[in-house]
């Protein structure tokens, strides 16, 4: 169950809606992820654009995201969240506050004066973050009700660029976690809610798959499996193996003293390796 | 005839010409759309009664597919 500000999801998995070839593909990945919450964005009217994302995303039993891309500034984004709330009826805006054209990063200055603004005007705000700790920390000060850091630049498929940082930020924050950004394939997705996140924010990764409606049922999977491992506690990472068949009772079946082949333990081996070159040429 | 930027687009309104007028003659959807006019929210409830003056901006908005 994820909780945001008092609205609980089944699904930890939130739908971005951007990159699918058509509205059709898209509510069946929709239904195949088991998100029931997307996002939209907030573009010009065009009366000649067929069909309406949001009966669509209606239809389909999702409940409705206006997100902020595209804006530079803290003022745009101010504007453009008024006018996701005007249209479409909801004070919750994924924020975004773009800095850089072409790593998509998020403008820290103006996204955090954008987060107050509209917090100040009575809106519940997810803001789109970069994986700094302290910057996750003073947006939460601020009021957001999640956070939001990626995993690397948005479309990107490069999964979590700085586990540490997205550690950081898990260890700190006391509302939501939701990994915004990067996710590539399942394991990246599944990786995230292992590290501890509370949920994750994809659409590149299931719209421009080769099988929109296959992806997003290996990433409800994904995410699903990720939830589990981790409350399932995964085992210490070791530097060399570990029997898991008993010493005890092993049968002697060479005729001599058993050569003692294991190092002791989980210690270093008893001697040093030769150097590369000696190695070789044995 | 005042001249307007809908959308981007030089056009010309009728004078006195409202909010209402301008999202009408886009043939914009009257459910889910916003509007903007010199990058102020003019609420739903006012279109009818806010003129539309000479060269301002109006951006009627809508939601479609968008994020990540």
């Amino acid at each position: 169950m994820l909780e945001i500000a008092g609205r609980s999801f089944e699904s930890r998995l939130i739908l971005g809606t951007g990159g699918f070839r058509n509205l059709e593909v898209m509510a069946e990945a929709a239904r195949e992820s088991g998100a029931e919450l997307a996002t939209v964005a907030m573009r010009r009217v065009d009366p000649s654009a067929r069909g309406s994302i949001v009966e669509v995303l209606q239809e389909t039993g999702l409940d409705i995201l206006p997100n902020t891309a595209g804006c530079f500034t803290a003022r745009e984004a101010v504007t453009t969240a008024k006018l996701a709330r005007e249209a479409l009826g909801t004070d919750w805006v994924k924020l975004e506050v773009i800095g850089d054209d072409r790593t998509l990063l998020p403008d820290p200055a103006e996204l955090l004066e954008a987060a107050e603004t509209l917090l100040a005007e009575g809106f519940t705000v997810l803001p789109y973050t970069s994986d700094d700790p302290v910057l996750a920390r003073r947006l939460e000060d601020a009021g957001c009700a999640a956070v939001m850091p990626l995993g690397s630049p948005i479309g990107s498929g490069m999964g979590i660029n700085n586990p540490y940082n997205l550690r950081l930020i898990i260890e700190a924050a006391e509302v939501p976690v939701i990994l915004d950004a990067g996710i590539g394939t399942a394991s990246d997705a599944a990786l995230a809610m292992e590290s501890g996140c509370d949920g994750i924010l994809l659409a590149s990764a299931i719209s421009r798959a080769a099988d929109p409606p296959a992806m997003a049922r290996a990433m409800r999977k994904a995410v699903e499996a990720g939830v589990e491992a981790r409350r399932a506690g995964r085992i210490p990472r070791r530097h060399y193996a570990r029997a898991s068949s008993p010493e005890e009772g092993l049968a002697e079946l060479e005729r001599g003293e058993r050569a003692d082949h294991a190092p002791d333990g989980d210690g270093a081996p008893s001697a040093p390796r030769a150097p590369l070159a000696e190695r070789r040429s044995r | 005839m005042t001249p307007v930027t809908l959308n981007g687009e030089p056009r010309e309104l009728p004078d006195g010409a409202t909010v209402e007028t301008a999202v009408r003659e886009l043939g914009a959807p009257n459910d889910g759309v916003a509007v903007a006019v010199d990058g102020e929210v003019v609420p739903r409830g006012e279109w009818a009664t806010t003129e539309v003056r000479d060269g301002q901006q109006v951006e009627v908005l809508r939601a479609v597919q968008g994020g990540r």
